[in-house]
């Protein structure tokens, strides 16, 4: 029987496989942040080990940290202290790490690609639910947590029960005007945010194979909220190319034999998966979420469902609650719904492609009378190219800033954030409650999406402009 | 870590679903640096609620968590279970959990039970009438007992070993160090090093 790529992946790297034990799994590349990891390092002193492989670690600050003065010292006294806290724990074990203001730093998920390091085939773990972005690349990318963390710096292995496998195979093209976070938001909304629960998703079909590396990532970067801890794509020739030249990219006889082997990295003809969804791509078109997780999500057109909709009493006092809180009618749609503040940003949508795409939509045009925009690009690397293609002019134009490169607003961390009862359209992946800010509240949408409700002042697609 | 054999104590019911980890613990508190400390920060936002469950006095001191449907879905944040851990909670039933939470709390030795969703109700039902009611965990039976209820619970042989003994990771992986060195040395070489950014 045929190998799914997940299954390829996971089989090379299992150091040691017990009877009724999890399989030790071998960890390629550790990426870190100042959050989730002070407790791991603490855990390390505290028993005497030290890190196993230095050269496969990597750390930037990127969640807590701030977006504007970047070269002074942070204000917040917390943040200040974690961040104190990663560089003294990277240089007391040797571990690279990308600080704020400098030229490689930015979002983990972001750099991590943009440096070459998420080759196919390999593992990538990080203290990040997005870590999944990187399965774009074929790789095996999870997120993980502090005890986990722990456990890689001291053994460079990490313990994982095996996961099933399920196919999202997306037939047809993308219409005009449809994003791949369109895409993904209307996979969740089909899945559930817990579909993917217990298996690694991989994504395919023509639609999948159309996407362009960061709209694979976006896809990828969202598999969490359908409750799969890893989301992945086979590696092609887009994936070739993305990589070749990159700092961690092979170069000349290394570059072609590993070419030749992430060229085996596909889902065998006969591999079974226990779950599969299909999905037409023509029907989609663009979407945006009203409740309270992302599966609580629609076509921005469409009404929002009503509570009676939902035959379980839990659901439906679920649905009741997150509408009472993000204010919303149902059998109305969000569209036309006024916002406050607009953020582009996050793991999920902040890459290059992203602001082309924002700026596209707002050259030529302003942003509306009372609402805030907030652009923030995933890395510095990212922020610089904006500059030199002349996006930052349009926004500046347009009534907008380009900030420096972090998580910001998609988790609220530092000081971007909403106030109670402002809403927001953000090209983030999560609507909690609370999620930017206590008493948030949170609409997901794709860039254009995004930029074309910032000059609506209300919830918008690019076509309903002029 | 502490062992979990046998647990019974005083269980709180929270009727809710999908409870994301921004709710257990939102992230302005995630700039405390210690796995300790977090039990006023437990559901911190939702506790402003009056008729928030953990606020009725008939719960204080309860160890057991019994909720609905995706409970822990969202961000990895770990300190979702220290939280759980540092308020005094010693397990959380539920119908069905988010992945990473899950391996989270089972590797704090926090107790992730997973039971029918008419089971859990049957417990709400029973806790909600007898306020203060106990429930007993028997992870060496597998078993969850409460009143009249008694079901049945699944986890793996290999977890369940490591509770019972209160049992660390990482010692455990260490007793593979040799193999480790092994397949380290037939690793590919063109695989991404950081010594290659400098």
């Amino acid at each position: 029987m045929g190998k799914t790529l997940a299954e390829k992946v996971w089989d090379t790297h299992i150091v040691y496989r017990g009877e009724g034990e999890p399989d030790l799994l071998y960890i390629d590349m550790h990426l870190l942040h100042e959050v989730n990891t002070p407790q791991a390092f603490d855990g390390l002193r505290a028993s005497g080990r030290t890190v196993r492989r230095p050269d496969l670690t990597l750390g930037t600050e990127d969640h807590n940290t701030p977006t504007v003065a970047v070269d002074k010292e942070i204000v917040d006294p917390a943040a200040r202290e974690q961040v104190s806290l990663m560089r003294k724990n990277c240089a007391e074990f040797g571990i690279e790490l990308f600080r704020l203001g400098e030229e490689h730093q930015g979002i983990v998920h972001v750099i991590g690609p943009e440096l070459g390091l998420s080759h196919p085939g390999s593992t990538i773990v990080c203290c990040d639910s997005h870590t999944a972005t990187q399965g774009a690349f074929g790789a095996l990318a999870f997120g993980i947590g502090t005890s986990q963390v722990e456990h890689v710096l001291a053994t460079q292995t990490l313990p994982m029960g095996r996961l099933k496998n399920m196919a999202v195979t997306v037939n047809g093209s993308l219409p005009e005007g449809v994003t791949a976070k369109d895409l993904i938001l209307a996979i969740i909304a089909r899945v559930g945010t817990a579909g993917g629960q217990g298996h690694i998703i991989e994504y395919r079909g023509q639609a999948i194979e159309e996407l362009s590396m960061e709209g694979r990532m976006t896809v990828c970067n969202m598999s969490v909220e359908a409750g799969s801890r890893a989301g992945m794509i086979a590696p092609d020739e887009k994936t070739f190319e993305y990589l070749h030249g990159r700092p961690a990219a092979p170069t000349g006889a290394a570059w072609d034999a590993e070419v030749a082997y992430w060229r085996t990295l596909f889902s065998d003809d006969d591999a079974v998966f226990d779950k599969e969804v299909v999905i037409d791509a023509a029907t989609l078109t663009p979407f945006v979420s009203w409740g309270t997780t992302p599966a609580q999500a629609g076509p921005l057109g469409d009404p929002v469902p009503h509570p009676d909709q939902f035959p379980d009493p839990v659901e439906r006092a679920a649905v009741q609650r997150a509408q009472a809180y993000m204010d919303i009618t149902p059998g109305r749609p969000v569209r036309g719904l006024p916002v406050d503040v607009v953020f582009i940003g996050s793991c999920t949508n902040s890459r290059i492609e992203d602001l082309r795409e924002v700026a596209r939509v707002l050259d030529g045009r302003k942003v509306a009378p009372g609402v805030e925009l907030m652009i923030v690009p995933g890395s510095m690397k990212v922020r610089q190219q904006a500059i030199d293609e002349g996006l930052n002019e349009v926004f500046e134009a347009a009534g907008a800033g380009l900030r420096f490169a972090g998580c910001s607003m998609c988790a609220a961390l530092n000081e971007d954030r909403l106030t109670p009862g402002q809403r927001a359209a953000s090209t983030n992946n999560r609507n909690f409650e609370g999620r930017q800010g206590k008493g948030s509240r949170t609409h997901i949408v794709s860039p254009a999406v995004a930029a074309a409700t910032a000059v609506a002042g209300h919830l918008a697609a690019p076509a309903d402009l002029n | 870590m502490q062992p979990f054999t046998v647990h019974t104590g005083v269980a709180a019911p929270l009727r809710r679903t999908d409870v994301d980890t921004d709710q257990i613990i939102p992230v302005r508190f995630l700039t405390h640096s210690s796995r300790t400390g977090f039990s006023d920060k437990l559901f911190h936002d939702w506790r402003e609620e009056p008729d928030f469950v953990l606020n009725d006095p008939a719960y204080a001191g309860s160890t057991i968590l019994i909720a609905g449907r995706d409970f822990g879905t969202g961000s990895s944040r770990e300190y979702a279970v220290w939280a759980l851990q540092n308020y005094g909670f010693r397990a959380v039933i539920a119908p069905r959990f988010g992945d990473i939470f899950r391996g989270n709390a089972l590797t704090n030795g926090l107790l992730t039970v997973v039971l029918p969703t008419e089971i859990i109700e049957q417990l709400w039902l029973l806790l909600e009438a007898d306020q203060g009611h106990q429930v007993t965990i028997d992870l060496v039976e597998r078993r969850v007992r409460a009143g009249e209820i008694t079901a049945a619970f699944e986890l793996d042989d290999n977890t369940r070993w490591r509770l019972l003994e209160g049992l660390d990771h990482i010692d455990l992986t260490l007793t593979h160090a040799a193999t480790i060195s092994d397949f380290e040395h037939q690793r590919r070489p063109a695989l991404p090093a950081t010594t290659l950014l400098r």
